[in-house]
C-alpha cells in the first residue's frame, strides 16, 4: 500500500546531474538564442556602467569642471544687497565677465563671432586652463594678452603673437585655449571661447544696452563650509536680486541628470535589444520543449514527478540564462570602454572607466530573470505532458490552465515594467514604453496571424506548385511566420523610428526655406547705429528682413502680488523663471510667421499707456500662471507700466528667428531705452562673410550670428548623436538577425525531411529552392514592410501630436532596409536548405536518421 | 498468491470536439502475483490505453484499478509517479530511451530517482546481464535496435519492480532480435518474481504468457489460462 505522501525527492543534485544530462547535446542548438540574450545585456551593462562611471566621474570633477567651489552669477552688475552678500563670504577670489562678441584677426579677413571670458584672479582654483604653450595659461593676464579656442585658431591659421580684434581692443594671442572650465564643446563649436584679462573689457567696449552679459564671481572655500547649507540660505536672497548661487555640488547633479537623460534613452534601446532576444528565447524553448516531450513523458512513466521534470528544464534555461548574463555582461564592461571615444564631444569630463558592480549585478539578473521569464510560457508545458503519451496513446492533451498561462504573461509585462521603471525612474514614462512594447509586438503578431488566415481563406489553388507550397509552408505545423514577422518586424521598426525621428527633429531645427525667413541675425544693434547698420546691409545688395526694437524688462507684480512676496510664498507654483527672467521683448502692430493668435484680440496700437493690453505667448501664460485680463507689472529699468493680457498666442519656438513671450502694442515703448535686432538673408558664404566683415568692422559690438553655421552643429550635434543611437540599435539589429538564423535553424530538420520528401517523388533541386526562397521572401516582405509601416505610423502621430509638424520621411528604410533586410533573410533561409538541396536524397535520410 | 491487479468496471472514454470515443467500456479483470499476463487485440481495441490505465498513467472515467494494494483513484498524480517508481517497470515498442543519455544514464534513472545510492553499479550489473556491460557509455543513437531494447528492459527491471508493464515489445524488432529480448523478459520474470503483462498482437508471444486476455472494441471478449499452460 502506497502511503499518502509526497514521492521521494532525489533532490537538487539530481536535478542539475539530469538537466546537464540531457543539455549537453542540445547546446549547438540554444547557442544561438543565448547569444541573442547576450547582445540585449550587453548593450544595457554597457550603458548603465558608462551611465554610473560618467556621473562618478562628473562627481568626483564638480570642482575642476565649475573650477571653484561656488559661483555667485548675475545678468547685470550685481545691486548692493549682491554685493553685500559677496562681501559677507569675504569677497569674491575671482571674476569673470562673458558675453558673446565678434572676433576679427589681423592676419584673416574672416571674423567670427565667440564667447569673451574677461578674467580677473587666480580662476580656474581647480580643474585646468589647458593651453599650448603650456605656460601662457599663466602669463596672459600678466602680458596683456588673449588664450583664444584651440579649433579656432585651427580654422583660421592662427599663431601664438598674431592679434585679435575684440571691439575697440586688439590683444595679441598667447596662446591656444585646449580646454577652460565652465566652456563645452558644443556651445564651444558657435562661440568658441576667447579668454582675456578682465581689465580690458570697459576699454573694449563691448558691453552696450541689451547685450546678454554674465557676471560670475568665482569663491574658492577653505573653510570647509556646508555647501548645501550655503545654497540653501544665499540662494533665496540672491534670487530676488536677480542672481544665482551655483556650488560644485549642484552644478554636478544639474550635469549628471542632463547626461542621465539621454542615457536613459539609450537604456531603453538597449532594452528592447534584450526584449527581442527574449523572443527569441521563448520561440527556441517552444520548439526545444516540443522536441523533449516524449523524453518529458517517460520520465513520468518512470515515476518523475510535474515538478521535477519541470525543475530539470527550468535549470537548463536558466543556465542558458547565466551564461548569456556572463559573457553579456563581460562584453558590456568591454564595450563601455568605446563610449568615450565615440562621444567625446558630447561629454563634460575626461573618463576614467571602472566596472561598475550593480551594472555587473543587473547584467547576471536580467540575463537569469528575462531568459527564464520568457521560457515559462513554453516551459509549463512540461506540466501537462502526460506519461501516456509515451505509449503512443493518441491522447487529448490536459489543457493548460488558464490561470497559469495568465499568471506568466502577467509576470513578463510586471517585469517589463519593473525594468523599464528601473531605467526610467518614471513610472508613468515606464508605463508607456511597456505600452508601446505590448502593442508593437501585438501588433506585428496580429499582422503575421491576419496574414496566415488571409492565405488560407483565399488561397490561390489555381497557381503553380512552387508558389502554392511556399504558401502552404507559411500556416503548416511548426510554422515560423509569426516568431520571423515578429523578429524582422521589431528590428525594422526599431531603426526606422531612428531614421523617422532623426527627420523629424531635423525638420524641426531646419530653417524654413521661404524667401522670408533670415539666416543671418544681428543682434546689440544700438538705436545710434540703427539706421548706419541698415544702410550697410542694403549697400551691399541684402534685403533687411526684420528690424526689431528690444526693451528690456522683468516682471514685478502678477495678478497684484508682487514677485517679492511670490518668491516667498512657497506653496506658489508659478514657475520660478517668470519671476526671475529679464524678458527681451518687443513692440509691433502685427503678428508674424511664427505666431497664431489664440485668445482675445491682438491690439496694433494704443495712445493711452494708463493699462496696456499686450499679447502673451501660450507657454508663458502656462507658466505665469495668467489668463486673458489678467494684469502684469513690469519694471522697464527701473519704469513701471502696468499691462493687462489682452491676448494670447501660439509661438512656433522651433523656427531659428527672434521670437517673444511679451509683445506690446505700438505707442508705448518706443522711448524706452532699446536696441534692434535685424535680420536678413543672405544667397552664399562667401556674401555672409564678406557683410560680417564689413559689420565688424564698423559696428565692433554688434554680434552676429549665422544660422547656417548654427544649423551646420546643429546638423553635427544631431549625426552625432543618432551615430549613437543607430549603434545601440545595431544591438537590436543583431540580434534580430541571430533570432532570425535561430528560428530557421531550429525547424532545419523538419524542412529537411520535407525537402527530402519532395525530392524523392521527383522534385527538382532547383523547384525546392524555389518553395524555399519565395517563403523567405514572403515572411522578409512582411516583416519589414510591417515594422516599416508601423513606425511610419508612430512617427506621423508623434509628429502631429508632439511636435506638431509634418514631416517628410526619410526614404531610407523603404530604398535600403526593406529590400536590403528581405535579400538577408532570403540568403539565411537558402543557406539552410542549400545542404539538403545538393546531397542526394538517401544520404541526406541516412544522417537524418543518425 | 494474492492479486496484484485488479480491475473493476474500467471506462474511459474521449471526446473529440462534439464526438466521444469509448475506448474502454467496463472492462474487468484480475492478475496474480508473479503472473505472465497477455492483453492482446487488433489495432483501436484499447488494448495500449489499458496498459496505461492499469499503470497509473491517466485516471479512468469510472471504475477502479487496484495496483500492488493501492487504489490508484485515492492517488494524485505524484503519488501515483511515486507507486510507479517504486513497484513499477515499463518496456515500450520503441524502446523509449532518453537520446540524450548514455545506456547506463537511462538504467539508471529510476534509481536515482528514489535517491538510492551506488545506482551506477547496480546500473552497470543490470547492463551486464542483458549483455551491454561494455555500451554503457554508448548513447541510444550508437545502439542497434535490439541493443536499444534490452537497455530498456535494463532500465524497467533496475527498480526491482513488482509488475512490469511491456506494450508491443517485439513491434519494432525482428525476429531473431524479438526472440532474444521475449527471452530475457520472461528470465527476468522468473528470476526476480517480477509479474509481467505484455500487450501485444503478437498471438506466438502472447502464448508464451500464462494467461491470455482478449478485447475488441473496448470490452474483454476472452480471458483465459494459455492453452500451452
Amino acid at each position: 500500500m502506497v502511503e499518502k505522501n509526497q514521492p521521494q525527492k532525489p533532490g537538487f543534485v539530481w536535478l542539475l546531474r539530469m538537466a546537464w544530462r540531457d543539455g549537453r547535446s542540445s547546446w549547438n542548438k540554444i547557442l544561438l538564442f543565448m547569444l541573442s540574450t547576450v547582445l540585449g545585456i550587453a548593450a544595457v551593462v554597457s550603458i548603465q556602467s558608462f551611465g554610473s562611471n560618467l556621473k562618478d566621474n562628473i562627481a568626483l570633477r564638480s570642482k575642476a569642471l565649475m573650477g571653484a567651489d561656488y559661483i555667485i552669477d548675475s545678468d547685470d552688475l550685481p545691486n548692493e544687497r549682491v554685493n553685500a552678500i559677496i562681501d559677507s563670504l569675504g569677497g569674491a577670489d575671482a571674476q569673470e565677465v562673458n558675453f558673446a562678441s565678434m572676433a576679427a584677426f589681423n592676419t584673416t579677413e574672416a571674423t567670427k563671432l565667440v564667447r569673451v571670458r574677461g578674467i580677473e584672479g587666480g580662476f580656474p582654483f581647480y580643474g585646468e586652463l589647458e593651453t599650448q604653450p603650456e605656460e601662457a595659461a599663466n602669463n596672459y593676464q600678466e602680458q596683456g594678452a588673449a588664450l583664444v579656442d584651440a579649433t579656432l585658431m585651427l580654422q583660421f591659421g592662427l599663431e601664438k603673437g598674431d592679434t585679435i580684434h575684440l571691439g575697440k581692443v586688439s590683444l595679441p594671442i598667447a596662446g591656444s585655449l585646449k580646454s577652460i572650465p565652465g566652456s563645452n564643446a558644443i556651445f564651444s563649436s558657435i562661440a568658441p571661447p576667447v579668454a582675456i584679462p578682465y581689465r580690458f573689457i570697459a576699454s573694449s567696449e563691448l558691453i552696450q544696452t541689451g547685450s546678454r552679459v554674465d557676471y560670475e564671481y568665482y569663491f574658492k572655500d577653505e573653510a570647509n563650509t556646508d555647501l548645501e547649507r550655503l545654497d540653501r540660505e544665499l540662494d533665496p536672497m540672491l534670487d530676488a536680486e536677480g542672481a544665482d548661487l551655483d556650488t560644485h555640488l549642484s552644478t554636478s547633479q544639474r550635469l549628471g541628470r542632463r547626461y542621465e537623460n539621454f542615457g536613459k534613452f539609450l537604456n531603453l534601446v538597449a532594452f528592447i535589444a534584450l526584449l527581442l532576444g527574449c523572443v527569441g528565447i521563448a520561440s527556441a524553448i517552444h520548439l526545444y520543449i516540443k522536441e523533449k516531450l516524449p523524453s518529458i513523458a517517460v520520465l513520468k512513466c518512470l515515476g518523475a514527478s510535474r515538478a521535477q521534470t519541470f525543475k530539470i528544464f527550468l535549470i537548463q534555461v536558466a543556465f542558458i540564462g547565466l551564461m548569456g548574463g556572463i559573457i553579456g555582461t563581460a562584453a558590456g564592461i568591454g564595450l563601455q570602454f568605446l563610449f568615450p571615444a565615440l562621444i567625446k564631444d558630447l561629454i563634460p569630463v575626461q573618463l576614467e572607466l571602472s566596472v561598475a558592480p550593480e551594472a555587473v549585478i543587473a547584467g547576471l539578473l536580467l540575463g537569469v530573470s528575462m531568459s527564464v521569464l520568457f521560457a515559462l510560457y513554453p516551459l509549463i508545458g512540461t506540466l501537462y505532458v502526460s506519461p501516456l503519451q509515451a505509449l503512443r496513446v493518441s491522447h487529448q492533451p490536459s489543457a493548460r490552465s488558464k490561470r497559469s498561462s495568465v499568471l506568466v504573461f502577467v509576470a513578463i509585462f510586471a517585469s517589463i515594467f519593473i525594468i523599464s521603471l528601473w531605467l526610467l525612474e518614471d513610472w508613468q514614462y515606464s508605463l508607456a514604453f511597456m505600452g508601446g512594447t505590448i502593442v508593437t509586438f501585438a501588433v506585428l503578431a496580429g499582422i503575421a496571424q491576419l496574414f496566415i488566415r488571409s492565405v488560407r481563406k483565399y488561397f490561390p489553388h489555381h497557381w503553380n506548385f512552387e508558389v502554392r507550397q511556399s504558401l502552404l509552408n507559411l500556416f503548416r505545423p511548426n510554422n515560423q511566420t509569426l516568431i520571423l514577422v515578429l523578429a524582422i518586424g521589431v528590428g525594422t521598426f526599431l531603426i526606422s523610428t531612428l531614421y523617422f525621428s532623426r527627420d523629424l527633429l531635423l525638420a524641426e531645427a531646419s530653417i524654413e526655406g521661404g524667401s522670408n525667413s533670415p539666416n543671418m541675425i544681428l543682434l546689440d544693434v544700438q538705436t545710434g547705429q540703427e539706421k548706419e547698420v541698415l544702410e550697410t546691409i542694403r549697400s551691399n545688395d541684402q534685403p533687411v528682413l526684420s528690424n526689431i526694437p528690444i526693451v528690456t524688462m522683468r516682471v514685478d507684480e502678477l495678478k497684484g502680488k508682487p514677485v517679492r512676496e511670490i518668491r516667498k510664498d512657497t506653496s506658489s507654483t508659478i514657475n520660478r523663471w517668470i519671476l526671475n527672467h529679464e524678458f527681451r521683448t518687443t513692440y509691433r502692430d502685427s503678428l508674424i510667421d511664427s505666431e497664431t493668435l489664440e485668445e482675445g484680440e491682438f491690439t496694433r496700437e494704443v495712445t493711452e499707456t494708463n493699462v496696456i493690453p499686450i499679447s502673451v505667448s501660450r507657454d508663458f501664460a502656462g507658466d505665469a500662471e495668467v489668463s486673458m485680463g489678467d494684469t502684469i507689472r513690469f519694471n522697464v529699468q527701473g519704469k513701471i507700466m502696468t499691462t493687462t493680457i489682452g491676448s494670447i498666442r501660439a509661438v512656433d519656438w522651433s523656427r531659428l528667428q527672434p521670437n517673444f513671450s511679451i509683445v506690446f502694442p505700438k505707442g508705448v515703448l518706443e522711448q524706452a531705452p532699446q536696441f534692434r535686432v535685424v535680420t536678413t538673408k543672405l544667397p552664399t558664404e562667401e556674401a555672409s562673410a564678406k557683410l560680417q566683415q564689413k559689420l565688424v568692422a564698423k559696428f565692433p559690438n554688434v554680434s552676429i550670428l549665422d544660422l547656417r553655421q548654427v544649423l551646420n552643429v546643429i546638423e553635427e550635434l544631431l549625426e552625432k548623436i543618432a551615430w549613437i543611437i543607430n549603434f545601440m540599435a545595431s544591438f537590436s539589429i543583431l540580434t534580430g538577425i541571430i533570432v532570425l538564423l535561430g528560428a530557421v535553424r531550429s525547424s532545419k530538420y523538419q524542412r529537411m525531411r520535407e525537402s527530402v520528401l519532395l525530392r524523392t517523388l521527383g522534385a527538382k533541386g532547383k523547384q525546392v529552392l524555389r518553395i524555399v526562397a519565395l517563403e523567405y521572401l514572403y515572411l522578409g516582405i512582411l516583416g519589414a514592410l510591417s515594422g516599416i509601416l508601423l513606425s511610419l505610423l508612430g512617427s506621423q502621430l508623434l509628429a502631429w501630436f508632439v511636435f506638431d509638424t509634418t514631416f517628410s520621411p526619410s526614404l531610407f528604410p523603404f530604398l535600403v532596409l526593406l529590400p536590403g533586410l528581405t535579400l538577408l533573410i532570403l540568403i539565411i533561409g537558402l543557406s539552410n536548405s542549400i545542404g539538403v538541396i545538393k546531397s542526394p536524397p538517401l544520404e541526406v535520410l541516412r544522417k537524418e536518421a543518425a | 498468491m494474492g492479486k496484484i491487479l485488479k480491475v473493476e468496471n474500467l471506462t474511459k472514454s474521449y471526446s473529440n470536439g462534439d464526438k466521444t470515443l469509448t475506448v474502454l467500456d467496463k472492462v474487468s479483470f484480475d492478475i496474480e502475483e508473479g503472473q505472465t499476463f497477455a492483453i492482446v487485440g487488433p489495432s483501436g481495441s484499447g488494448k495500449t490505453t489499458l496498459l496505461g490505465l492499469c499503470a497509473g498513467l491517466d485516471q479512468v472515467d469510472s471504475g477502479e484499478v487496484e495496483l500492488c494494494g493501492s487504489r490508484l483513484s485515492n492517488l494524485d498524480e505524484n503519488q501515483r509517479a511515486r507507486l510507479r517508481n517504486e513497484h513499477v517497470g515499463f518496456v515500450f515498442q520503441d524502446f523509449q530511451l532518453f537520446p540524450t543519455l548514455t545506456a547506463l544514464e537511462n538504467v539508471i534513472v529510476p534509481l536515482e530517482l528514489r535517491g538510492e545510492k551506488n545506482a551506477s553499479k547496480t546500473g552497470k550489473e543490470l547492463l551486464e546481464k542483458v549483455g551491454l556491460g561494455d555500451r554503457w557509455h554508448h548513447y541510444p543513437s550508437q545502439l542497434s535496435g535490439g541493443e536499444k531494447q534490452r537497455v530498456a528492459v535494463a532500465r524497467a527491471f533496475a527498480n526491482r519492480p513488482a509488475i512490469l508493464f511491456a506494450d508491443e515489445p517485439t513491434g519494432n524488432l525482428d525476429a531473431e532480435t524479438g526472440e532474444k529480448v521475449v527471452k530475457l523478459l520472461f528470465d527476468l520474470n522468473k528470476e526476480a518474481g517480477t509479474t509481467l503483462v505484455i500487450v501485444t498482437h503478437d498471438l506466438e508471444l502472447a502464448e508464451k504468457t500464462q494467461q491470455i486476455m482478449r478485447i475488441k472494441g473496448g470490452t474483454i471478449v476472452d480471458n483465459q489460462v494459455a492453452s500451452s499452460w
